[in-house]
């Protein structure tokens, strides 16, 4: 697994990896984005449609 | 050589190097062991639909079509390649980063749960009134038992995202790694954090569809159902993609000892996934009347082509990378030398390139173009569409589970492959087989022909219709693909089923399989004209050409059919 251990550096990590690795971000990133731009427009625009007479 | 710690056992694999924990290899290896057993339940299902789609054979009648339909969607789409996905997981997080698995009794009961759901489900498919296909779009109803036992088996396959997260806590407390997660464990946090969103969606519209199939809840409506349960349904394809990805990286950093051409980009690449991937979910609401264009517009057109963007950066850096690596190990001539001297007949490589292309010249052209708004139009819901997502998940992510698990037969199981001459042609059974249904069934779905249909003649019914010669042709040609790529995934189960059963024992002194780093040779000038990989440029160009020909080729063609004289 040699690109396993290539991240062994000595270098601090960047803003941007500290970011990339923190999981707790990401999963808020990963459930808020498609919750809020499919889900809840999604459920808004059927929701929105008018009733027939 | 077995070591044992406090909290669990380990040993040390000889043909990888790798500590592995005891615990999790049986997890692996009972998941792994379970998706390849639904695999050949999802293929038996699957050949019963070929022979039936094929004009000439045309094998089942309507009922049992439809039975055979829907067994084929939800163990080949779902069961198998969620199962897989769990010795995935289980994989990376404690083998690649040398740590013990987080709660593995948690871990057995997802397994419990998995198959007790997928059983529950499939039973409810065999007993004949539960035919509503994957799908199971509102007011089709099944029996309770079947949404039960998709509610079950996603509530297991939460439990195991968990413990992958679970895992990945203890391994930074115990400091088994430093810095970045790996590449590949990283690729796996993506797919999981894909996952939960996409079960948590699952959960919402499949609870309630259950209580409305015991009567009690009145009535769910069909529109929402829809939106709801594609935020499920085409994103549990996502975790797909992106599981497949991260198996790229992780063979060609094994078997060629590739390094990723920039690790920032290929993370800022699994970034995008997070953000847009799941938004494209959207394209299958395109001809749904009840949506705004804005909707379908922003999300199909703008977003999901930032997670195109993404595919495209990972298509070429992996390819990238193996030609890197592949230069630095001396075959540094001309465009494609790197290429021509590859182990094409290793069938842990074959699958893995022949997903690469299937997966972006077939799933993945075709997928953008068919997510366009007035593309869409001419497709929808024509047998295009099986066509398209065959390109996706069964020669993209089913080829690349197939060359991991090829890979890890011997290190997981401990034994060596049977009949090698017949894993040597089994990626090519397979992936040459799905290439041709999958092409052969996008030209019929451009003529027209439906998808989910069990007579494309419509014999007997009031409005008949003729279709040109071609389009039967088309249907002939594509289904026998699908029968080919059905003896290749049968190839595959008997070389799988047969190793771990009565292959030989790998020795205790085997020779590493681990490929040397091959940044060793760092100092070496490789590439040409400036580019240390050009021929994955050149590729990546046609590629690029392609895509944007068939595109046009596609708006050309909506043209002709849609006149507004």
């Amino acid at each position: 697994m040699s690109e396993m251990k290539a991240n062994e550096t000595k270098k601090p990590l960047t803003v941007l990896q500290r970011i990339l690795d923190d999981q707790n971000f990401m999963l808020m990133l990963g459930l808020v984005m498609p919750t809020v731009f499919y889900t809840l427009w999604g459920v808004m625009e059927v929701a929105t449609i008018p009733i027939a007479p | 050589m077995a070591i044992t710690t406090a909290q669990s056992p380990f040993r040390i694999d000889p043909l990888t190097g790798m500590r592995i924990d005891l615990k999790a290899q049986a997890l692996v290896k009972i998941n792994a062991v379970l998706a390849v057993v639904f695999l050949l339940v999802g293929g038996a299902a699957g050949l019963l639909v070929a022979l039936t789609r094929w004009p000439a054979v045309h094998l089942l009648p309507a009922d049992l079509f439809y039975m055979a339909l829907t067994a084929h969607g939800v163990v080949a789409l779902m069961v198998w390649i969620i199962f897989f996905e769990m010795a995935v997981i289980y994989f990376c997080a404690s083998t690649v980063l040398s740590c013990r698995l987080a709660t593995p009794g948690w871990a057995w009961v997802q397994v419990v749960l998995m198959t007790v759901g997928a059983a529950i489900t499939a039973v409810a498919i065999l007993q004949g009134n539960s035919s509503v296909m994957m799908t199971s779009y509102v007011p089709m109803d099944a029996a309770p038992h079947f949404y039960l036992g998709l509610i079950l088996f996603a509530v297991g396959a939460l439990i195991g995202c968990f413990v992958f997260l679970g895992t990945l806590v203890i391994a930074k407390e115990e400091q088994t790694y430093k810095g970045s997660l790996p590449l590949t464990v990283y690729g796996c946090l993506i797919a999981v954090i894909i996952a939960i969103f996409t079960i948590a969606s699952g959960a919402i519209i499949l609870i309630p569809t259950f209580l409305w199939s015991l009567g009690l809840i009145e009535s769910i409506d069909p529109m929402m159902y829809r939106v709801i349960w594609w935020a499920f349904g085409h994103s549990s394809q996502q975790i797909n993609v992106t599981a497949h990805i991260t198996i790229w990286y992780t063979v060609a950093s094994l078997a060629f000892g590739a390094k990723p051409m920039s690790e920032k980009v290929s993370r800022t690449a699994f970034l995008l996934y997070i953000l847009f991937l799941q938004l494209g979910s959207v394209h299958h609401l395109l001809s749904d009347p009840g949506m705004s264009s804005a909707y379908k517009i922003f999300n199909t057109s703008y977003m999901m082509y930032m997670a195109v963007l993404a595919s495209m950066i990972h298509g070429l850096t992996v390819p990238g990378a193996i030609e890197v690596a592949q230069r630095r190990n001396g075959y540094n001539n001309g465009l494609f030398e790197w290429l021509r001297k590859c182990p094409w007949g290793n069938p842990v490589f074959a699958c893995t390139i022949l997903s690469i292309i299937i997966f972006g010249f077939i799933g993945g052209i075709t997928g953008v173009t068919m997510s366009v708004e007035q593309v869409n139009m001419i497709i929808h819901n024509t047998i295009y569409v099986p066509g398209h997502f065959h390109g996706t998940v069964a020669g993209g992510t089913t080829l690349a589970f197939m060359g991991l698990t090829y890979y890890l037969i011997p290190v997981l199981f401990q034994r060596e492959l049977i009949l090698p001459w017949l894993a040597k042609i089994q990626p090519w059974l397979f992936g040459i087989g799905i290439a041709v249904f999958g092409v052969a069934l996008m030209g019929a779905g451009t003529l027209g022909v439906p998808r989910r249909h069990h007579d494309m003649t419509f014999a007997g019914q009031a409005l008949s219709f003729e279709w040109p010669g071609m389009a039967y042709m088309m249907m002939a040609v594509g289904e026998i693909g699908g029968v080919v790529s059905v003896v290749g995934g049968a190839a595959f189960c008997v070389i799988v089923v047969g190793s771990i059963l009565v292959g030989k024992k790998v020795p205790a002194d085997a020779k590493c399989i681990v490929a040397p780093h091959a940044d060793r040779n760092a100092d070496k000038h490789i590439g040409m004209g400036g580019f240390e990989a050009p021929g994955t440029f050149v590729l990546a160009l046609t590629l690029f050409v392609c895509l944007v020909l068939y595109y046009f080729i596609n708006f050309k063609y909506l043209a002709t059919v849609w006149t507004l004289a």
